[in-house]
Formats: structure tokens, C-alpha cells, sequence
């Protein structure tokens, strides 16, 4: 093997191993670029289905969910998501999977303060800072129009 | 053609905005909840300064999909109720443009909750 020094360079270069963010982030695109092809196919197919428009708006993300809530029930979706990291975090999937993760784990707390409450400890802070900002923008948009 | 192109452009956009959220979680301290937290208000406010609408207009699912899409559903929630009903709609708007999906993951999370046992952590 020919062993100076730039050859060497090129060699140890390509048997590195790839940091681990590289591998995240392909992991990431590839896992939460299909959940949102398969949401696009489905919003093509529910509007192949004659369904009205405004419905397909609310159907896609909640057939999302139905599904999410069922993997996460069944157990596969911790596996996939510590494969997928923040691909399966981002899409509505990951709401849908704080909600009912918890739900599940607690349920040994009772039916109030067990699954009741313990399924809003991530999706509570998400709709509070949510909400908070869109009254904000509501009431800048209302002060906005005035001047108009 | 034309839905192949549509499905593409989902994939590409809706994989970008994981991918940023990935960075931020390998390079930063946010926990997953404080991305999500992120996530939803900078939809809002993407929303709000008007660059989010032609997102979604080209991407469609690929943006609606994330939880950015959930602050633009919120603020557009807010937008139509303050254009019908004035300063009240900043209120009511957000939760009603929502309700679809916060009812979806309450109602499926509660049910599967009943019907599924906690899994060992691995």
C-alpha cells in the first residue's frame, strides 16, 4: 500500500467513522420527509375521495395522529423514533405520540391524575406557547387593521 | 406528474425543517419539548409576518405537517375570527383553527391509553 502522506490523508478520510450528527440528520430527513409525503398522498387521496376540501384540511393531521397514538400503543414507535430522532419528533406525529406516550406509561396513576393529566406535560407548554403567541399576533393584527 | 412533483416537494420540505430541529438537539441543550415549544411559535409568527402561506402553498403536507403547521393553523385561525369579529377573534380564533387535531390526540391518546399496556423501556 502506498503510504505517503496525502494518500494516507485520503485513506484515514475515508474510513473514518461519520460523526454521528451526519448520521442523525440523514436519518431525520429521510424518516420526516416520508411522514410528510405519506400526508401529502393521503390529502390526494382523500381529495380523489370527493371529500371536501376543508375536511381533508382536518382529516390528513388527524389520521397522523390516529396513527401515531396506535404505533406508540403497540409499542413500534420508541423504535422507530430512536432510529428517526427529530423525524418523527417535528411532524404532528410527535404531538400526537407526547400525548399519548404518557397516557399509557401512567395510566397506573388512575384515569384522572394519571392519564388525564400526565398526557398534557409535553402538549401543555406546546398549546400554551402556541396559543399565547397567536392571541399576541391576533391583537397586533386588530390594532394593525385600524390604522388601515 | 404533476402529484409525484407534489409528493417530492413535501418530502424535501418536510424533511428540511427535521433536520434543522436534529441540529439544534445534537448541537444545543433544548430538549426535545423545548423544539416542539419552538417549533409551534415560530409557525405563528412565520405566519404572521406572511412568509409561512407561501410555504405551505408549495410545499403543502411538507409544511403543514411539522409543528410549525400547527402554529400556522393557529394563526390562521386568528387571523379569519379578527377579520369576521374583530379584537374578540384574537381569543377565539387560535383554538378553533385547532381543535381538529388537539381533540384527534386527546380522544386517540385517552382510547389507546385504555387498550394498551405500558411497554418495558428498552
Amino acid at each position: 500500500m502506498n503510504t505517503d502522506s496525502k494518500s494516507y490523508q485520503k485513506y484515514a478520510k475515508k474510513h473514518a467513522p461519520k460523526s454521528p450528527i451526519f448520521r442523525d440528520c440523514v436519518c431525520a430527513f429521510l424518516v420526516g420527509g416520508l411522514i410528510c409525503t405519506f400526508a401529502e398522498g393521503l390529502y390526494h387521496l382523500y381529495l380523489f375521495w370527493k371529500l371536501p376540501e376543508d375536511t381533508v384540511k382536518i382529516l390528513v393531521p388527524c389520521t397522523l395522529i390516529f396513527l401515531a397514538a396506535f404505533f406508540t400503543g403497540i409499542g413500534i414507535f420508541d423504535d422507530i423514533a430512536r432510529f428517526a430522532g427529530a423525524g418523527t419528533l417535528v411532524p404532528i406525529t410527535g404531538f400526537a405520540n407526547a400525548m399519548a406516550s404518557p397516557a399509557i406509561d401512567d395510566k397506573s396513576e388512575g384515569l384522572v391524575m394519571g392519564v388525564g393529566a400526565k398526557m398534557f406535560t409535553i402538549a401543555g407548554p406546546v398549546i400554551v406557547y402556541g396559543v399565547l403567541t397567536s392571541v399576541l399576533y391576533g391583537v397586533v393584527y386588530w390594532i394593525w387593521g385600524l390604522f388601515l | 406528474m404533476e402529484l409525484l412533483l407534489d409528493l417530492l416537494k413535501a418530502f424535501l420540505i418536510g424533511g428540511l425543517f427535521c433536520v434543522v430541529a436534529q441540529i439544534l438537539i445534537d448541537k444545543t441543550a433544548l430538549t426535545p419539548a423545548r423544539i416542539l415549544v419552538l417549533y409551534v411559535s415560530l409557525g405563528v409568527v412565520l405566519t404572521a409576518v406572511g412568509l409561512y402561506a407561501p410555504l405551505v402553498e408549495f410545499a403543502g403536507c411538507g409544511a403543514t405537517t411539522p409543528l410549525t403547521g400547527f402554529g400556522y393553523s393557529l394563526a390562521g385561525g386568528v387571523k379569519k375570527a379578527v377579520d369576521e369579529k374583530g379584537l374578540i377573534g384574537a381569543l377565539t380564533g387560535g383554538l378553533t383553527g385547532t381543535a381538529g387535531g388537539i381533540a384527534a390526540a386527546i380522544v386517540f391518546g385517552y382510547t389507546f391509553a385504555l387498550i394498551f399496556r405500558s411497554h418495558p423501556k428498552k
